[in-house]
């Protein structure tokens, strides 16, 4: 019977000393503005840098269009093109001239009608146009090439039906995009920033500012405190989890209101997933910054592990299914790449629990690896 | 003059060279970073899984089914046999495509209508959804060309698609000169951080100021050991691109070198702009995160600058990567002339002016 008062005398000083510390941590966060800047700032200044900046969807490309015997027929390519917002037409009347533009990069693709097209038409005979793209960038190549190879499709056909010699027809796709009618790849590339963001304000909140309490010697004094570590490292989570939130708030504002993106799940969800995974973003940026324990090699590892391999590694651009095996290995190492998956299909599919839950148990396991890796190397260093 | 210098550059080397965790974030990282990127980086589509719904089961259905399984990009990763399950599918992202024949499909192509196919794709990955759709327009074209000429009928009209400088359209010749040009940024930014901003915390920035050292000459023993790290890391990420994934090499050497040149100092000005100002080493971090991230995304490396709206578009005019990437392209792929290069290069020149005359400046007013 006494042990019992005792023991809850015990949890109540515990309660209180945690309260104690995480008011500490929340008046630092309020005194010192770089982790305000860090959490709502920096979000609102890499959503409109990556929402507005990253685009894949093709406007006003300039592409020649060199039709050597300009006829009212052969016109109508040409207007075909100039209709398009996709493409901006450039008359050109030569191939020299438009191997030139190409060559300086002027224009992005070529096409050619020879001379002799209406006349071969007129008879009969076969008829070829010709599209050149330019390689570089494969992606833009792909896609100017497609469109490229449609229009002068059409146009070929059309004139043959002008002509009365209508082709026979054979199979015609019609294609729907799910989730995503009109195909804008902001909608598709807004929750991937919002998870590249979340990565980053998540690692670089606890480790640089943790960083600089080991630099400084500030986490020594706090160590000779009735506080244990863990209580430390519990007040300092849930303070820069409350940070983070508030950041991935206002990333999601942006995405609904500025850029546009439906938001087809529900916030239960959205909540949820946001929750584990910047627990687990939080507990790295602990791990890198009690290993690294001065700022230049935490900030280092920061930019390391979190930036690159999130944008490229995560399928937020780039299609994992299309790398090859062993990357395909190496992406399953990054936290970002099942944040992506989850907000992805949130955002434009809803709550697909079949996607949903076990991408997040990944981030959940990710989660308790980061926080027990902290755990146990800041118990070692105590003794 | 040069005697001093000399061996304020040497101490700088062999500071970083000595402390292992620096040498090492030196050369590990670049390295693993441009091997995994160059191998993930990419826009190409392959083995795409896609759900058959053969409503029709005539034999022209059949027919095309089959032709969609020999073709290379796509895998069929299930044949269900109603909509609703291949939705399904679609929704876990099990598979990227379906393609639904209709039930009347046969019939149609027999009597001479047009026939009817649905292709669905998942909006969530829209790029690769255009890729797909590009593949499956590809497949059909060949089946509806080889009908016709299966039927005696002649073609009349064909279109020829030719890709200069990259004919296999690969995405990863693209991908690797712009991360040669990233990952020498970060090095060469992170070294320029590294030495001034330590040395203003340590304090030991102060002891270099009574040295006989004048001010340009500490700014030049500063400059030269980042800009030479800088220069090697370089070289090692080329040689690696041509070695190793065999990214063709036309242009010439020197040139490659002076963009280099250019592009290296500009970027150490910047690095130098930002570590005197910051009086951490956690402010010069930031402040070179700052600068490194909406560098790598108003570039061109991801996406094309035409895609962007227009005022981020003028912003990109003073982004050294922008030119150095069309520089690095232009060598590797296009084999472009030399007065065309220059023609790309020379904004290069006022920029990196630009930011070494600043950062002199700067760090005059330090003392």
């Amino acid at each position: 019977m006494t042990a019992r008062p005792d023991r809850r005398a015990t949890s109540g000083a515990r309660w209180r000393r945690l309260r104690a510390l995480m008011r500490k941590e929340a008046l630092q966060v309020v005194r010192d503005p770089s982790s305000i800047a860090i959490a709502f700032v920096l979000p609102l200044i890499l959503l409109l840098l990556f929402g507005y900046g990253v685009s894949l969807d093709i406007r006003h490309l300039p592409v020649a269009i060199v039709i050597e015997d300009m006829t009212p027929d052969t016109r109508n390519l040409f207007e075909s093109f100039s209709n398009s917002p996709y493409m901006r037409p450039v008359s050109m009347t030569t191939v020299r001239d438009a191997d030139a533009a190409l060559m300086r990069g002027d224009v992005n693709g070529i096409v050619v009608l020879r001379g002799d097209a209406s006349r071969r038409h007129r008879g009969g005979s076969t008829v070829t146009a010709q599209v050149l793209v330019n390689g570089v960038d494969a992606n833009t190549a792909r896609f100017v090439g497609a469109y490229a190879r449609g229009a002068a499709a059409v146009w070929l056909e059309q004139d043959l039906r002008r002509r009365g010699q209508a082709a026979a027809p054979g199979a015609v796709i019609e294609h729907r995009v799910w989730f995503n009618d009109e195909v804008r790849s902001t909608n598709f590339l807004v929750p991937g920033v919002v998870a590249i963001v979340m990565t980053l304000i998540g690692a670089l909140l606890t480790a640089l500012v943790v960083a600089r309490e080991w630099e400084r010697g500030t986490m020594e004094a706090m160590l000779v405190t009735p506080a244990s570590m863990a209580e430390l490292t519990l007040a300092r989570l849930a303070v820069y989890f409350v940070l983070g939130m508030g950041g991935m708030t206002v990333s999601v504002t942006m995405g609904v209101f500025l850029f546009g993106v439906p938001l087809r799940g529900s916030f239960a969800a959205l909540a949820l997933v946001t929750a584990v995974f910047l627990l687990g973003a939080l507990g790295l940026g602990l791990l890198i910054s009690a290993f690294a324990r001065n700022q230049f090699v935490a900030g280092q590892i920061t930019i390391v592990v979190s930036y690159m391999p999130a944008f490229i590694l995560s399928g937020f651009i780039f299609d994992i299914e299309s790398m090859p095996r062993a990357a395909q290995w190496v992406t399953a190492l990054i936290p970002a790449r099942y944040f992506v998956a989850c907000l992805q299909t949130l955002f434009l599919a809803g709550d697909v629990w079949s996607v949903v839950l076990p991408n997040t148990a990944v981030l959940g396991l990710f989660a308790a690896l980061f926080l027990g890796l902290t755990a146990l190397s800041t118990r070692r260093r105590l003794d | 003059m040069w005697g001093r210098v000399v061996a304020l550059m040497r101490k700088e080397l062999l500071a970083i060279w000595r402390d292992r965790r620096s040498r090492a974030v030196l050369i590990a990282p670049p390295i693993i970073q441009l091997v995994v990127f160059a191998h993930a980086a990419t826009y190409n589509v392959d083995n795409v899984r896609y759900a058959l719904v053969d409503e029709d089961r005539g034999q022209e259905a059949t027919e095309l089914a089959a032709r969609f399984d020999g073709a290379p990009a796509f895998i069929r990763a299930a044949t269900p046999a109603a909509m609703a399950e291949a939705a399904e599918l679609l929704d876990r992202q099990e598979v990227a495509m379906i393609l639904r024949i209709g039930q009347t499909f046969t019939a149609d192509l027999k009597a001479g209508r047009p026939a009817r196919l649905q292709v669905l794709l998942d909006g969530r990955r829209s790029n690769t959804a255009q890729a797909i759709l590009g593949y499956a327009q590809a497949v059909v074209d060949t089946y509806n060309a080889d009908r016709a000429a299966a039927a005696g009928r002649e073609v009349h009209t064909v279109v020829v698609q030719r890709a200069w400088f990259n004919p296999n359209l690969e995405s990863q010749w693209f991908i690797l000169p712009g991360l040669a040009a990233i990952l020498t940024l970060i090095a060469a930014m992170l070294v320029t951080c590294l030495s001034v901003a330590r040395e203003r915390e340590l304090g030991t920035f102060d002891q270099l100021l009574v040295t006989p050292l004048r001010p340009f000459e500490i700014l030049l023993g500063k400059v030269l050991p980042a800009f030479l790290i800088g220069l090697i890391e370089a070289s090692v990420i080329v040689l690696v691109a041509v070695g190793w994934f065999g990214l063709p090499f036309h242009g010439s050497l020197a040139v490659l070198y002076l963009a280099l040149t250019m592009f290296i100092l500009a970027v150490v000005g910047v690095g130098l702009m930002i570590s005197a100002v910051a009086q951490t080493q956690q402010q010069a971090i930031l402040g070179a995160f700052l600068f490194i991230v909406p560098a790598v995304i108003l570039s061109g490396f991801a996406t094309p600058i035409a895609n962007m709206p227009d005022a981020l578009q003028v912003l990109t005019y003073a982004n050294p990567i922008r030119y150095v990437l069309i520089v690095l392209r232009g060598l590797f792929l296009q084999d472009l002339p030399v007065s065309l290069l220059l023609h790309h290069l020379w904004p290069l020149v006022p920029i990196a002016a630009v930011t070494m005359t600043a950062a002199a400046w700067m760090f005059r007013r330090l003392q």
